[in-house]
């Protein structure tokens, strides 16, 4: 059970949150949900090395208003834009109340408006007028822009002789779609979570059926349990080549990007030849998996032996590339002060000193039995630091994948097994559960009256860490952009919600 | 290891579609198809009919139909699937192994919405031939390399993926003459991917209108055809087909990089005739007789 603090009155929610971060804790959320009409429910999530702790404080409607969070934690910014976004809470003393998700004319009736299935209208003068002033520009890039990419705006402010400032804008993509969870069966809305971060499907996946599975109390079979880790860590593996793929693009690097390019290929088909799905979608539901891997594991053990030695030895050639290497270095430093007082996540806080990792921190499923190959944080904080960090994780993720398989293989050969899948329903109740996406700690907070789904709120790791991003800014803008914003490996999708 | 040699170093790895067919494309489940239809109910059939319901009611995305008789396919009653709203998640499949399979194949691109249905309905070949006639006199303007502007209109992130590996070295389209650009004003081909949010429906007007005739529009994935299961809500389109007219339509959630190089080249016309032969053969045994029976795996 996760420690809930409930008595807490919106008035020293602040305070409170403050109090347990002094002692060392990492603030990890704030959501908002409410009952039709009645007060709003603001839960703040706090991360403490073994555990999350829970702060619930209602605000009635009446007042729709309370003492801004941000003033005392500035990670708490753009939560509560969000939540102003899309509860029309007034979070007093916050600041820089811009839109985030959803610009709006002022006075929109945002309970009646959000509640018809048809696309508000966007009102682009509700976005803060930029800063002018003697010598100040604005450079818009985006949202659509050139390449393969998401869409999301940079606005690059330039004031003067100082360093330029780097504001984001990401209502572009803002589909709502934690409203759809609410009105799908479980077995159906797992399928949203896959769509909520596409290229994280199976952590989605995974983040929201381990709640679904808290709240009835049950246990998944354990080779589900293993099947579930060798498809999380392909996925990894996907997404960290990904990042290195945009990396050796952005410095030229052909054969290296060629290379990689292929590699990461081959691990999506390797999702593929093991389930049918490139993403892996369809595999987790909750209570287990779908069913048995599509092809034997002794036969994807040989094809992840190739990989993995096919990879590691252009992923030494390109770190012994001085060219690539001197890029990266000292390009997008966070140092480690900002990155703990932001609580940054995944890669990105792991580059910084950070040691936080779910998998090892609060194991969840086969992890806690699997062995770990521990990374060591790295304490540069540059674009080169979380290259780093991502090819020790690739290199933990081929040895968990590795066991699992061995595992798989072994069980197989028993003969009939338990299922793949434990029978579950739907229960009443309010969970958050947590697992280590590619991007760093995934949130999934779920509340249910045992009929349906009352609220589901993911947090991906790429919405809290791309409030950081403008902090990687010190040198020349132009030229390390493409590089701070690969190594940061965000999903825009997930950021926007 | 030098660079270059490295580069060498696994022979060729591209793919040979679509000269010829790629035995990988045709390796995992890319599109469902409908084996038999469910005995017809007769009139007043009250448990028969709630089962019709069930079957129909049992897909998330509403892309299944149950039809009753007289309409269309020689008058049997029938179930049709959208595939421009299908996301392969198998509900269905698992439910009603009997009714639906998945067929092995990433040659899905149609272009006309409506051929998206199968079995598919005959009376919409006039009109395809017209919108087919209208899409070759402007692919008949363009230059010989053609040129693709990717926008976002509200994915998922996984489609990016999909189209960025186009121009990895197994699908590398620059050997087909293909290539990105980063300006609206050198696009023949718009590549939309997403289902359309608040946000970027001014954005992905805007850029159309920017690109010069004659141009071209693809709708790559079910969110961009239909929204999936990601519409409704208060910030999605059902697809972008409502704020730009679409040419070309890939089925896929996401869609794969084959399932989209396969809609480039079938809205260029440059498929070579062993792989539309192969085309042809595949619909001919799905849309066969009524669509009704056998279509064995
Ligand atoms: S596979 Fe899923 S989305 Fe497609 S028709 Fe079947 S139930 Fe519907």
């Amino acid at each position: 059970m996760i420690p809930t603090h409930t008595d807490i009155s919106a008035d020293s929610l602040a305070d409170s949150v403050s109090a347990l971060l002094a002692q060392g804790a990492r603030f990890g959320g704030l959501f908002a949900s409410r009952s039709v009409k009645g007060p709003t429910l603001l839960t703040a999530v706090v991360a403490e090395r073994k555990g999350l702790t829970l702060l619930e404080a209602t605000v009635a409607a009446s007042t729709a208003s309370y003492p801004a969070l941000t003033a005392q934690i500035p990670a708490a910014a753009w939560y509560e834009r969000e939540i102003h976004d899309l509860f029309g809470l007034e979070p007093a003393g916050h600041g820089r109340l811009d839109p985030l998700v959803l610009p709006l004319r002022s006075g929109t009736p945002r309970e009646t408006a959000l509640a018809v299935d048809a696309p508000v209208e966007i009102e682009e003068s509700a976005l803060g007028a930029h800063v002018h002033g003697e010598g100040m520009f604005t450079i818009p890039y985006g949202p659509v822009r050139s390449g393969v990419f998401e869409s999301i705006e940079y606005l690059l402010e330039t004031p003067g002789e100082d360093i330029p400032h780097i504001r984001s804008r990401i209502y572009y993509k803002h589909r709502g779609i934690e409203r759809r969870f609410e009105r799908l069966p479980v077995d159906q809305a797992v399928l949203v979570a896959e769509r909520v971060e596409g290229i994280a499907s199976v952590a989605h996946a995974i983040a929201f059926s381990r709640a679904i599975e808290a709240l009835a109390g049950v246990e998944v079979p354990e080779r589900a349990e293993l099947l579930r880790v060798v498809h999380a860590e392909l996925e990894r593996v996907a997404n960290h080549l990904d990042s290195m793929i945009r990396h050796t693009e952005g410095s030229g690097q052909a054969v290296a990007y060629a290379r990689l390019s292929l590699h990461k290929e081959r691990a999506l088909r390797l999702q593929a030849t093991l389930c049918g799905h490139r993403f892996a979608r369809g595999v987790v539901l909750p209570g287990g998996v779908i069913g048995p891997p599509l092809a034997p594991p002794k036969e994807i053990l040989e094809h992840i032996g190739a990989l993995e030695h096919a990879l590691d030895d252009d992923i030494q050639a390109l770190m012994a590339t001085p060219s690539f290497t001197d890029r990266l270095r000292g390009t997008g430093a966070i140092p480690a002060h900002i990155a703990q007082g932001h609580g940054a996540l995944g890669p990105v806080g792991r580059a910084s000193g950070m040691a936080e990792d779910v998998r090892i921190d609060r194991p969840y499923g086969a992890y806690a039995h699997l062995g770990f190959q521990i990374a060591e944080p790295h304490s540069e904080g540059d674009a080169l630091a979380r290259q780093r960090i991502r090819i020790d994780e690739i290199r933990s993720s081929f040895h968990l994948i590795r066991q699992a398989l061995d595992l798989l293989a072994t069980t197989d050969d028993r003969g009939p097994m338990d299922g793949w899948h434990t029978e579950i329903g739907l229960c009443s109740g309010k969970v958050i559960s947590s697992v280590e996406a590619p991007q760093g700690e995934l949130l999934y907070m779920v509340e249910s009256d045992g009929n349906r789904l009352l609220r589901v709120k993911p947090r991906c790791a790429s919405f809290h860490n791309l409030a950081l991003f403008p902090q990687a800014f010190q040198g020349d803008i132009f030229t390390d952009f493409v590089f701070i914003e690969a190594s940061f490996g965000m999903c825009i999708a997930g950021a926007a919600g | 290891m030098a660079w270059i040699l490295r580069g060498l170093k696994e022979g060729v790895v591209t793919t040979s579609y679509p000269k010829r067919p790629d035995g990988y494309g045709d390796s995992y489940k890319g599109a469902l198809r409908v084996s038999t239809s469910p005995p017809a109910a007769p009139e007043g059939d009250s448990a028969a009919a709630a089962q019709a319901t069930a079957i129909a009611s049992c897909c998330p995305t509403g892309a299944i139909e149950q039809h009753p008789a007289q309409e269309g396919l020689s008058g049997q009653p029938h179930l049709s699937v959208d595939r421009g709203r299908c996301i392969l998640c198998g509900i269905c499949v698992q439910s009603y192994p009997e009714l639906f399979y998945f067929e092995p194949s990433t040659e899905t691109s149609k272009l006309a919405r409506h051929s998206l249905v199968v079995p598919e309905i005959e009376e919409g070949d006039a009109q395809l031939s017209a919108v087919r006639a209208d899409l070759a006199r402007r692919v008949k303007a363009l230059r010989r390399s053609v040129h693709i502007r990717h926008v976002d209109a509200g994915s998922d992130g996984s489609e990016e993926w999909e189209v960025a590996a186009l121009l990895n070295p197994v699908y590398d389209i620059h050997r087909l003459g293909l290539f990105f650009t980063a300006s609206p004003r050198h696009a023949d081909l718009l590549l939309v991917t997403g289902t359309g949010t608040a946000g970027m429906a001014g954005p992905l007007k805007r850029t159309y209108e920017a690109m010069p005739y004659p141009k071209i529009v693809m709708a790559a994935g079910t969110d961009a055809i239909s929204g999936g299961i990601v519409h409704p809500t208060y910030s999605t389109h059902p697809g972008i087909a409502g704020l730009v007219p679409v040419d070309i339509w890939v089925p896929g959630s996401p869609p794969s990089p084959f399932a989209i190089l396969h809609g480039i080249l079938a809205g260029l016309g440059l498929l070579s005739r062993s792989c539309a032969a192969k085309i042809a053969r595949q619909d001919a045994v799905a849309h066969g007789p009524s669509g009704s029976k056998g279509a064995p795996r």
